[in-house]
């Protein structure tokens, strides 16, 4: 399994939580500390996508977050289950289609901020859900002597 | 931690002095403070971003809408911010076209342009 598993009701309040801890096993498994703030917000970003599509769909299953520590590398793997919706299904009404421009709107905002910070970043998706992988070099700890 | 507002008025501008973290669950409640300010009137804004800890996408969401809004009446909303590690999440979004980035509160306020 994942060096650490994670999985949270799809509430908002419990990004911060997964931030908090993506940053403290990234750190653990030798990811640069300049790099840290990226790994934080681009786990933030991924959650709250995750949280938004969710709840868009009224999904009471839990996101799922892996943190994966691998040799040089480290990984983070941000686990939806909302299907993805068919063109032209979606919902209907003026308020409706507008509130789903906004929330479109932020999808693809949040997507423009992980792409911009991760190098190694894999989306995708399919009608079970969708998975966002990210991954970061790792430096291995200084060898202190005695 | 959670995250603070508070406003005052210098001159014609109202600042918005915002601390801690700016994320999908505190988002909604800047949304609100920017919605109100501008029922009550206020249209050119000044967000003081100093004390904040952290941005996300969420956070840029709302601050866009707001720009939106004061725009409507011929408003204006500029940002405070030094901080590299926003400024940062400014610069991947291209955003900084979008809003006028200003190193002290006292420059945000006199700045007309």
């Amino acid at each position: 399994m994942a060096t650490v598993e994670l999985r949270f009701s799809a509430l908002p309040e419990h990004v911060r939580t997964a931030r908090l801890v993506a940053a403290a096993v990234a750190r653990r498994a030798g990811v640069d500390e300049a790099v840290l703030d990226e790994v934080r917000l681009a786990v933030g970003e991924a959650c709250s996508r995750a949280v938004g599509l969710h709840r868009s769909v009224g999904i009471t299953a839990p996101v799922k977050v892996a943190l994966i520590e691998e040799e040089k590398q480290f990984s983070i793997e941000v686990g939806d289950e909302a299907p993805r919706a068919v063109p032209g299904a979606g919902p209907s009404g003026d308020g409706g289609e507008a509130e789903a421009e906004a929330e479109a709107e932020e999808d693809e905002m949040g997507l423009a901020v992980i792409s911009g910070l991760v190098d190694d970043v894999e989306v995708s998706s399919g009608e079970h859900g969708g998975l966002i992988r990210m991954t970061w070099p790792t430096t291995p700890p200084a060898v202190v002597l005695p | 931690m959670d995250l603070s507002l508070s406003t005052r008025t210098v001159g014609d501008r109202t600042v918005v002095e915002v601390g801690g973290e700016i994320d999908v669950y505190t988002a909604p409640k800047l949304r609100e403070q920017l919605v109100e300010l501008v029922n009550d009137g206020s249209f050119h804004l000044v967000v003081d971003m100093e004390g904040v800890d952290f941005l996300d996408s969420t956070g840029l969401g709302v601050l866009v809408g707001g720009l939106k809004r004061v725009r409507a009446h011929e408003g204006s909303l500029r940002l405070v911010c030094n901080q590299e590690r926003i400024l940062k999440i400014f610069r991947i979004t291209s955003l900084t076209k979008v809003f006028p980035i200003h190193t002290s509160v006292e420059e945000a306020v006199a700045a007309t342009d």
